[in-house]
C-alpha cells in the first residue's frame, strides 16, 4: 500500500462526505424548522439526477443539466410540500413516515414509467475530465476534486445564508419558536415551502453532481437517504453544523473502512477470507460508529435543541 | 374480559373467511389461491408482531424487516446445511442443520429475539424521530451484511429445495402448510390479546401515553419497552421463517427497508393497535397487489396513492372504519 493510494482514498472519503452533506443538510433543516421526518428526500435526489441526465443528454450541456437538477428538485419539493407535506406538520411521526414512504413509491414508479428501468448515463463535462496534479505529484480525477470544492462552497453559502440573511434569521426563528414568528407577521406557510424547496434543491443538486460518476437509476436515492439519516443521527437532528461534521465522518469512515479493513484482516487470515470478512465488516462500520456515538451522546454530537 | 362488540364480531368474521378461502379455492380447483391465502397469513403474522410494538407500545420501528429476514435466513441456513449434509460447526462440538420446522421456528424466534435485544438496547435509549431512523439504520446494516457476506448466497439469496418437515403432517400439500400458518397466526393474535389485557400490557400502554407517570409508580419504562420490542421481533421472525418455507427461497430483499415499509403498511391499512388489523391489512395488500399487479407493472404507484390517501384522510384503517374508533386512544 502506497501513501499515494492512501491520500487518494482520503480524498474519495472527503468527496463522499461532502456530497452526503448536501443530502443531510436538507433533511436536518426540514426537521429543525418544521419537525418533519422526510423519507422522500432520496426521491428528490433521484429527481435531480434524472433531470440532469435528461437535459444534459438532450442539449449536450452538462451545465444546463445541473441547472435543471436544481430547478426540477426545487419545483418537485415545492409541489409536494403544498399538496402533501403541509398537511403533515401537525401529525405524529408515524403519519409522516407513512406519507413520505408513499411518496417514494409514487416517485420511484413514476420515474420508472417515464424513463424505463434502464439506467441513464451522464458524462463528466469536457472541461472537468481528466486528472489534476496535486502538490506532491499526486494525480486525482479533476471532477471528483471539483465536487469537493463545490460541496465546500455550498456549505459556506448555506452558512452565510443562515447567519447573515433575512431568510436565515427567519429560519432560525422558526426553529426556536414557530408561533412567535407567525405572530410577528411572517408568512410561516411560505417560509415552510421555501425551506422545503431549498432542502429539495440541495438534494437534487447532489443527485445531478453524483450522477456523472454513478449510473442514474430508479432507487438510487435510497442508499444515500439512509446514509444521510445516519449522518444526522450522529450529528444531532436539526443541526447543520452537526450534519457537516457527521457527513465528513461517515464519508471518511465508510471509504477508509472499505479500503483498509480487507488488508487489515490479511495480516492474520488468508486472502479470500480476509476480503469477505473485511468487506462485510466495512459495510457495517458506519452503523457501528452510529451506535457508539449514541452510547456516548444519545442526542448526537451537536444537539440542536437543548 | 372479552366483550362481545362490533369489533369482536368483525374479528370472528375475518378469521372464518380467511380460513374458508383456501377450501373454496380447492373446491373451485384454483390451488394458486391457497398460496395467496398463505401469503396473507404469513404477512399477517409479521404485522401482528410489529403491531405489538407500534400499536400498543407506540414504538415506530422501521427496522422490522431485519427480524423478518433473520427468521427467514435461520430457516434457509439450517435447511441448506441439513440438505447438503454439512455440519453448521465442527470446532467445539458438531452441530448439524435440520429440516424440522419446530426446531427451525425455535431458532428463528431466538435469533430475531437476540437481534432485537441488541438493537433495542441502543435504539430504545432514544425516542421519536431518532428511534425511527436508528431502527431503519440497523435494519439496513443487516441488509448490507447479508449482501456482502458470500457464504449464504450473498446478493443471490439461498434456495430451500424441499419444504421443511412438520411431525405427522405432509407440508408439501399447500393446504396443510396453510393450516400450520393459520394456527400460528391465531396463536400469535391470542398471545397479543392476553398481553394487551395483562398488567404488562397496561404498563406498556401507560408507557406510550405518559412516560413520567409510569416511572413515578415505580415501573421502569425502558424495560417494558425492551421486552415488548423483543417479543414483537420474535413474532415477526417466526413469520420470516414461514415465509422462507412458503417461497422455498430466502434473499436479502426480505431484509430491505421496503419490507419494513410493507409490514408497516399491513398494520396501517388494517388499523393500528387493532388485534385483527394486520390480518385485514395484509389481505388488502395482497388483494391490491394481485388485482393491480395484473393490470399494470406500475402497481406500486397506485399503492403509494392509496397509502397516501389512507394516511391523509382515513386514519384508523379499515377496522376503524367498520367498527368505529378504538375506545382508548
Amino acid at each position: 500500500m502506497t501513501s499515494v493510494l492512501f491520500i487518494e482514498q482520503l480524498l474519495n472519503g472527503l468527496q463522499f462526505g461532502v456530497m452526503l452533506f448536501l443530502m443531510a443538510a436538507g433533511l436536518t433543516l426540514v426537521f429543525g424548522v418544521m419537525g418533519l421526518i422526510n423519507l422522500a428526500h432520496g426521491a428528490l435526489y433521484m429527481v435531480g439526477a434524472f433531470a440532469c441526465a435528461a437535459v444534459a443528454n438532450y442539449t449536450g450541456s452538462f451545465w444546463l443539466g445541473l441547472v435543471a437538477s436544481l430547478v426540477a428538485a426545487a419545483v418537485a419539493g415545492a409541489v409536494i410540500e403544498i399538496l402533501v407535506i403541509r398537511r403533515l406538520y401537525t401529525r405524529d411521526h408515524l403519519d409522516q413516515v407513512l406519507a413520505t414512504f408513499a411518496l417514494i413509491l409514487i416517485f420511484s414508479e413514476g420515474t420508472r414509467w417515464l424513463f424505463g428501468s434502464f439506467p441513464l448515463f451522464l458524462n463528466v463535462p469536457e472541461i472537468l475530465s481528466g486528472p489534476i496534479e496535486l502538490p506532491g505529484g499526486l494525480f486525482y480525477p479533476l471532477y471528483r476534486f471539483a465536487l469537493i470544492v463545490i460541496g465546500c462552497l455550498v456549505a459556506l453559502g448555506l452558512y452565510l445564508l443562515i447567519t447573515k440573511t433575512r431568510l436565515g434569521i427567519q429560519i432560525r426563528a422558526g426553529e426556536s419558536d414557530r408561533e412567535m414568528i407567525a405572530a410577528l407577521g411572517i408568512d410561516i406557510r411560505l417560509l415552510y415551502t421555501i425551506v422545503f424547496a431549498l432542502g429539495a434543491a440541495l438534494a437534487g443538486f447532489a443527485g445531478g453532481l453524483v450522477g456523472a460518476i454513478q449510473s442514474v437509476q430508479v432507487g438510487m436515492g435510497e442508499p444515500v437517504l439512509i446514509l444521510a439519516f445516519v449522518v444526522i443521527v450522529i450529528g444531532g437532528i436539526g443541526s447543520i453544523k452537526g450534519a457537516l461534521v457527521g457527513a465528513i465522518l461517515v464519508g471518511m469512515v465508510d471509504t477508509m473502512g472499505r479500503f483498509l479493513l480487507p488488508s487489515f484482516f490479511q495480516l492474520f487470515m488468508n486472502n479470500s477470507d480476509a476480503t469477505s470478512v473485511g468487506s462485510a465488516l466495512a459495510s457495517m462500520l458506519i452503523y457501528i460508529l452510529m451506535a457508539l456515538v449514541l452510547v456516548v451522546k444519545p442526542k448526537g454530537l451537536f444537539p440542536a435543541h437543548g | 374480559m372479552v366483550k362481545f362488540d362490533r369489533e369482536t364480531a368483525l374479528n370472528g368474521f375475518i378469521a372464518i373467511s380467511l380460513l374458508a378461502i383456501p377450501f373454496i379455492a380447492i373446491g373451485m380447483d384454483e390451488p394458486f389461491y391457497v398460496t395467496l391465502a398463505t401469503r396473507v397469513v404469513v404477512f399477517a403474522i409479521a404485522g401482528v408482531g410489529l403491531n405489538l410494538a407500534l400499536g400498543l407500545g407506540g414504538l415506530i420501528s422501521f427496522g422490522h424487516a431485519a427480524f423478518f429476514g433473520l427468521g427467514g435466513y435461520a430457516a434457509g441456513i439450517l435447511a441448506s446445511h441439513a440438505l447438503n449434509y454439512e455440519p453448521l460447526m465442527t470446532s467445539l462440538f458438531e452441530l448439524n442443520g435440520t429440516t424440522e420446522m419446530l426446531i427451525i421456528w425455535g431458532v428463528a424466534v431466538i435469533v430475531s429475539g437476540l437481534a432485537a435485544l441488541v438493537i433495542g438496547l441502543f435504539s430504545l435509549r432514544t425516542s421519536g424521530v431518532y428511534f425511527i431512523m436508528i431502527t431503519l439504520a440497523f435494519g439496513q446494516m443487516i441488509y448490507y451484511f447479508a449482501i456482502s457476506w458470500p457464504a449464504y448466497g450473498g446478493e443471490d439469496g439461498l434456495s430451500i429445495y424441499v419444504r421443511n418437515k412438520f411431525p405427522g403432517v405432509n407440508t408439501l400439500d399447500p393446504i396443510n402448510f396453510f393450516l400450520i400458518c393459520f394456527v400460528l397466526l391465531m396463536f400469535s393474535i391470542l398471545l397479543i390479546s392476553v398481553l394487551k389485557n395483562s398488567r404488562f400490557g397496561a404498563a406498556l400502554q401507560a408507557a406510550r401515553q405518559n412516560d413520567e407517570r409510569l416511572s413515578t409508580v415505580g415501573i421502569h419504562p425502558f424495560k417494558i419497552r425492551l421486552t415488548t420490542f423483543v417479543i414483537s421481533a420474535m413474532i415477526t421472525g417466526l413469520a420470516g421463517a414461514l415465509y422462507a418455507d412458503l417461497n422455498r427461497f430466502v434473499s436479502p430483499s426480505m431484509l430491505s427497508w421496503h419490507t419494513s415499509g410493507e409490514i408497516m403498511i399491513f398494520v396501517i391499512l388494517g388499523g393500528v393497535g387493532r388485534l385483527f388489523g394486520p390480518v385485514v391489512g395484509a389481505a388488502l395488500f395482497i388483494l391490491f397487489e394481485s388485482i393491480f399487479g395484473g393490470l399494470t407493472e406500475h402497481w406500486m404507484l397506485f399503492l403509494g396513492l392509496v397509502l397516501l390517501a389512507v394516511v391523509l384522510f382515513a386514519r384508523g384503517g379499515l377496522i376503524g372504519f367498520v367498527a368505529g374508533r378504538a375506545r382508548h386512544g
